[in-house]
Order: structure tokens, then C-alpha cells, then sequence
């Protein structure tokens, strides 16, 4: 009795909860003859995919689409669940930002089947077709980087590089962007290149210990913002005047810093941008109109200069 | 109970007894004497007062957090979810303060409510609820992480004066050393000289005989998660504190971290064996090791793989002593 009594209790617990948190996601309630997009993002535990689903979520709106958003929280099989679940007759179209490029590739190929145009936003889905690619030029944003870092420092002294997770594509291409950049500038040296995996509280860790190996360190390269603002914090008052550091994407807080001065550069990554684009090329998809297979959201070097236009 | 046994101090130990004694009890510490010695032999930048306190800083956070998560294993429990924990609490108390208006100290106090609420829901769920600790404080990693995202939206949120207090320096002293000495001190009180703390030690060795014997086992348990949470929160606001923010995505994995320096200070996943010193010993394993890969300059990749070497060779050692001891 017990047990069937518990069981019987568990149940209408789990449909209580199920019952709130669909409240809560089907808040706009659909229209009938909006077309609907699903938008599968890797995470939301990130500012960067926060400004890209307020991107594509403008765009929505403003295009009179109903935009239903998933976060995968950065789990394969989370992902592949819920492309799953969008696979049905009232989706018209996916935008999917992959949790792992390869990792998608079968839940995709099942959208394929279905004829529901996907998109791929940020990262690439490999082993399936995409009616487009959308994302930011990240090598040419670690050139651009090394050239602004460069010239805040006059072309000489020592730089440290922070890394952002080991084996990442952005973490790569970055850092391959960086040191092509750099090469350029001979009397620059890298003296250390190590990881604190995107963090902004590991940042500030590992460049307070980069720091007691280097101290005639006068730049900092940190591969995302949360870095370059960790390392900011463990420069303290250096932070600006002895050491220049230069961090990547773009956020509300690096820019921030950009204008205190704090950090000389950010590579702004345009993800309301490229939500919005995603956004269109699905649109345009579900019409049957053409769209090109790979857009990439110029990335913007944003300095001292120009960052009025981008503070918000 | 065997502890309590093993660690009361031989009747008439002579000299070199009580030396070895010390050695075999202190597995970790030898190790991280180890660690430091080849670190300073290394590289001179390691044994300079700024990095010593620098490492002094960086383990204030993991060994905080793993103070309350001595507690849980001590009692035979785990707690999973003492990072999620963490980044709820520093967010309610930023939340507090920056959206609320609340004073900052009283925002502080919040974060720390949060970290003791949250802790007495796994108390009630695993004591009360029978659920094993493993899936009660796994859920509330998920619920806690979940509840910080949509407190702050996914955006980092700023924190109180008196938080950022908990970052800086007092002096020449930071801050995070000097509250990681005073929790230190608390913890090792509460798990010595306190009725509960050694109760600690009963319900974790055998729950069972605890119980027959009269011990409130499961008011033991719901105060072992409350003293996690709390003591999870207070690592959040340290961390907090040194980054002027509240960060929606702080602390992820700490847990890890927490529980790793635990076991590695001597304390048994089994239960009822424990110290706060050793604890203390392990967290500075993990921070020492970190800051001498970074000072060292060594790739990324072999840095995962050394510190999982490490600690598989700190917790190895210690498992063969209490073997050739037992044996």
C-alpha cells in the first residue's frame, strides 16, 4: 500500500511540475498561422547565448514568427531529445546552435527526413544538411586581436595568452587567429599559453599565478571576455596602464570594461546579430526562398574609438 | 568509530613512534610537502611570499566548500550539490542588493540564508525522504544551477560592498585567508567539541548502532546538510567577493574539487573517518598544483592528466597505509 500510495504521490507530483513548467515555457501562446521556429541553444549559462536568444527572439517577434527556445545546458543527449521533440508537425523550422558539431549530425539527418529546414548558428553541424551556416569569423577575430593588442603596446614586450576549453573549436581558432597575428610583430613574445577554460574566476587564478613567473608580462590575450575581465581583476590597478588585455566576444561587461579602460580591446562577436540572421534565414527557408550556405556576422575590433556604439 | 580510536595519541609514545606515527597519519600532508619542495626546486617563482599568499587566496573558495562537504562524508553521506549551492547563494544575495535594494549586509546574510535553506532541503530529502544523499543533492545541483539562471538571467550580477569586502585585502592580509582561518576553526570545533560533530563520527560509521544507541540520527543528518549549505554559501560569496559579481556560471564542477580534497585529507567515502586538517591539506594539494602547472607553463592537455594522476597517487598512498596498518 505503501509503495503504491508513494507512487501515486510521485506521479501527481511530476505532473504538478510538468503542468507549472509548461505554463511557464508556452507563455506566448501560439498563434495558428505564425510559423513556428525552434531554437535549440547549447546553453543559456552564458551571456553570449542569453544575447543570441534575445537576438533571434526580437527578430521574431518583429517578423511575427513564434520563436519556442530550448536550452540543451551544454549536454549532447539533452540536445538530441529535444530536436527530437521539435520534430513534429507543428515545427516549421530549427535553428540549432550544437552542443557538439559532430554529436547532432543524427538528429539532424532525422529533420532532414522530415523536410524541416535547419539552420545552424555559431557552430557547424557535420554528417547532415543545413539550409544554412551562420557564425562569426573567429580567426580573423584572433588577427584582429593581435593587431589591437599590438599597438596598445607598441609592438614590444612579453604577452601571456589565456585559453579558453582545451579542444574547443572557438578556443582553436582564436588562438590559431592570435598567433598568426602576432607572428607579425617580432618584437612581441608569448611567454605563457595557458587554459582557465573561458572562466572568469579561473582566469583570475591562473593569470595571478602567470603573472608570478612573468612579471615583465605588458599584454594579456585572453580567448572570450570572462577571461580577459578575470585577468583584469588580477591585474587590479595594472589592469589599463602597465598591461593591456584584450579579451573576445563583445559582452555588456567587456565592453564595459572597454570604456573604464580597464581592458584596450574586445572582438565583438555580434551574437544578437546572429541570432537575428538565424532567425531570417529560417524564415526565408520555410518560404522556399533561396539562402546562402554560409553568412558570417562580421566581427568588430572594438576599442577605446568606437565603443560608444556599442555600449548600451 | 574506529577513529576516535585511532586518533587518540599513544599512552607512552617515545620519539621515533610517535614521529612515524605522525608520518602515517599525515599521508597528504608528506605529499604536499613533496609537491612544494619539487616546485621549489622547480622554479623560484613559487616560493615567494606574493605567491604563497596568492595560493593562500585561490584555496580559500575550494576548501571552504569542501569544509562542508567534510561534514557530509564524515556522517556517510556525499553532497553533489555544494557548487550549484554556491552560485545560488551569491546570486540571491546579489539579487538582493542590486535589484532589491535590500543594505548590503543584510544581502550578504540572505546569501547565506539561501546556502542553509537549501542545505536543510537535502537534509529533509535524504534524512526524512530516504533518498540516498547521491540523488537528493544531485537534483539539488540541477534545481540550484537552474534557480541562479533565472534569478540573474543568465548575466552576471554586482555584488554588495560587503561582499566585495569578503575579496579584498585588510592590510597586507586578503580577506579569503583570513575567513578561510576562521572557518577552519568554526568547522573544526563543530565536527570536535560539539555533541552533534561527534555524532557525526557515530552515524557516519555505523548509522545503525547510532540509532539503537539513542542518537536523533536523522536531526543529526538534516544539521550535517544545513552546516554544507551553509558553509557552500560562504565559499559563494568569497568567490563573489574577489570577482565584484555575482557569476551565473560560477562554481561549476567545484563540487568535484570539494570532494576530491576531502579524500585526499584522509577522510573514507564509506563514512565516520574525517578530519578538517586534512581537508585543509588537500584543497592546498589541488591549489598547489594548479598554480605550479601555471607557473611551469605546461600545456593545457597534460595538465588535466597530471592532476588526475595526483590525486589517484595522494588517495593511493593512503589507502596502502591504512592497509599495512590493518593487515
Amino acid at each position: 500500500m505503501t509503495s503504491l500510495r508513494s507512487t501515486a504521490t510521485i506521479a501527481t507530483m511530476t505532473a504538478l511540475v510538468l503542468a507549472a513548467t509548461a505554463g511557464c515555457n508556452r507563455e506566448s501562446s501560439a498563434d495558428a498561422s505564425q510559423p513556428t521556429v525552434v531554437l535549440s541553444l547549447s546553453t543559456l549559462n552564458n551571456p553570449f547565448f542569453v544575447e543570441l536568444r534575445d537576438g533571434a527572439q526580437a527578430e521574431a517577434d518583429a517578423k511575427g514568427a513564434d520563436l519556442q527556445v530550448v536550452d540543451a545546458q551544454n549536454d549532447s543527449a539533452t540536445q538530441a531529445n529535444q530536436l527530437q521533440t521539435a520534430d513534429s508537425a507543428s515545427t516549421d523550422a530549427v535553428i540549432v546552435n550544437p552542443v557538439d558539431s559532430d554529436a547532432v549530425g543524427a538528429s539532424v539527418t532525422a529533420l532532414n527526413g522530415s523536410s524541416i529546414p535547419v539552420v545552424a548558428v555559431d557552430r557547424t553541424v557535420t554528417g547532415a544538411d543545413v539550409a544554412s551556416f551562420i557564425a562569426s569569423d573567429n580567426v580573423a577575430g584572433g588577427k584582429q586581436a593581435a593587431d589591437a593588442l599590438a599597438a596598445a603596446i607598441g609592438g614590444q614586450g612579453q604577452v601571456i595568452v589565456l585559453q579558453g576549453v582545451a579542444g574547443t573549436s572557438a578556443s582553436r581558432d582564436r588562438g590559431q587567429g592570435f598567433a598568426e597575428g602576432i607572428a607579425a610583430y617580432p618584437g612581441i613574445t608569448v611567454v605563457a599559453q595557458q587554459t582557465a577554460a573561458f572562466d572568469r574566476a579561473t582566469a583570475l587564478d591562473v593569470t595571478t599565478n602567470l603573472l608570478q613567473a612573468n612579471p615583465g608580462v605588458v599584454g594579456v590575450f585572453a580567448e572570450n571576455d570572462e577571461m580577459a575581465l578575470g585577468a583584469v581583476q588580477a591585474l587590479g590597478d595594472r589592469a589599463g596602464t602597465d598591461v593591456q588585455v584584450a579579451g573576445f566576444d563583445g559582452t555588456t561587461d567587456g565592453i564595459a570594461a572597454v570604456q573604464a579602460g580597464t581592458m584596450v580591446a574586445t572582438i565583438a562577436q555580434q551574437p544578437g546579430d546572429l541570432g537575428k540572421l538565424a532567425v531570417d534565414a529560417a524564415l526565408a527557408a520555410i518560404a522556399g526562398d533561396e539562402v546562402e550556405a554560409t553568412q558570417s556576422v562580421e566581427v568588430v575590433t572594438v576599442t577605446k574609438d568606437n565603443v560608444a556604439d556599442f555600449a548600451q | 568509530m574506529t577513529s576516535t580510536l585511532e586518533q587518540a595519541p599513544p599512552t607512552t609514545p617515545d620519539r621515533r613512534t610517535r614521529v612515524a606515527r605522525f608520518l602515517a597519519d599525515n599521508g597528504a600532508l608528506v605529499g604536499l610537502v613533496v609537491l612544494c619542495v619539487a616546485l621549489f626546486i622547480a622554479t623560484p617563482d613559487f616560493l615567494t611570499g606574493r605567491n604563497l599568499l596568492n595560493i593562500g587566496i585561490q584555496v580559500s573558495t575550494v576548501a571552504v566548500l569542501a569544509f562542508g562537504v567534510t561534514f557530509v562524508i564524515v556522517a556517510g553521506g556525499i553532497d553533489l550539490s555544494v557548487g550549484s549551492v554556491a552560485a545560488l547563494s551569491s546570486m540571491v544575495s546579489g539579487w538582493f542588493f542590486a535589484s532589491a535594494g535590500l543594505p548590503g549586509w543584510l544581502a550578504l546574510l540572505a546569501g547565506l540564508l539561501t546556502g542553509l535553506l537549501t542545505g536543510v532541503v537535502n537534509g529533509l530529502a535524504s534524512a526524512y525522504g530516504r533518498l540516498p544523499s547521491f540523488i537528493a543533492t544531485l537534483a539539488m545541483l540541477s534545481v540550484a544551477r537552474g534557480l541562479t539562471l533565472v534569478i540573474s538571467d543568465g548575466r552576471p550580477i554586482p555584488t554588495s560592498p560587503q561582499v566585495s569586502f569578503l575579496g579584498s585585502d585588510v592590510g597586507p592580509v586578503p580577506v579569503p585567508v583570513i575567513v578561510l582561518v576562521l572557518a577552519a576553526l568554526v568547522a573544526s570545533f563543530v565536527l570536535n567539541r560539539t555533541v552533534v560533530g561527534r555524532s557525526m563520527y557515530a552515524v557516519g560509521g555505523n548509522p545503525e548502532a547510532a540509532r539503537l544507541s539513542g542518537l536523533p540520527v536523522q536531526r543529526i543528518l538534516v544539521t550535517v546538510f544545513a552546516l554544507s549549505g551553509l558553509f557552500a554559501a560562504l565559499a559563494g560569496l568569497l568567490l563573489a567577493g574577489r570577482l565584484d559579481s555575482a557569476q551565473p556560471q560560477a562554481a561549476v564542477g567545484y563540487e568535484l574539487d570539494a570532494i576530491a580534497a576531502v579524500v585526499i585529507g584522509g577522510a573514507s567515502l564509506a563514512g565516520g573517518v574525517g578530519r578538517i586538517s586534512g581537508t585543509v591539506i588537500g584543497a592546498l594539494v589541488l591549489v598547489v598544483i594548479r598554480n605550479g602547472l601555471n607557473l611551469l607553463n605546461v600545456t593545457s592537455f597534460w595538465q588535466q592528466v597530471v592532476i588526475g594522476l595526483v590525486i589517484a597517487i595522494a588517495v593511493g598512498f593512503d589507502v596502502l597505509r591504512r592497509r599495512t596498518r590493518t593487515g
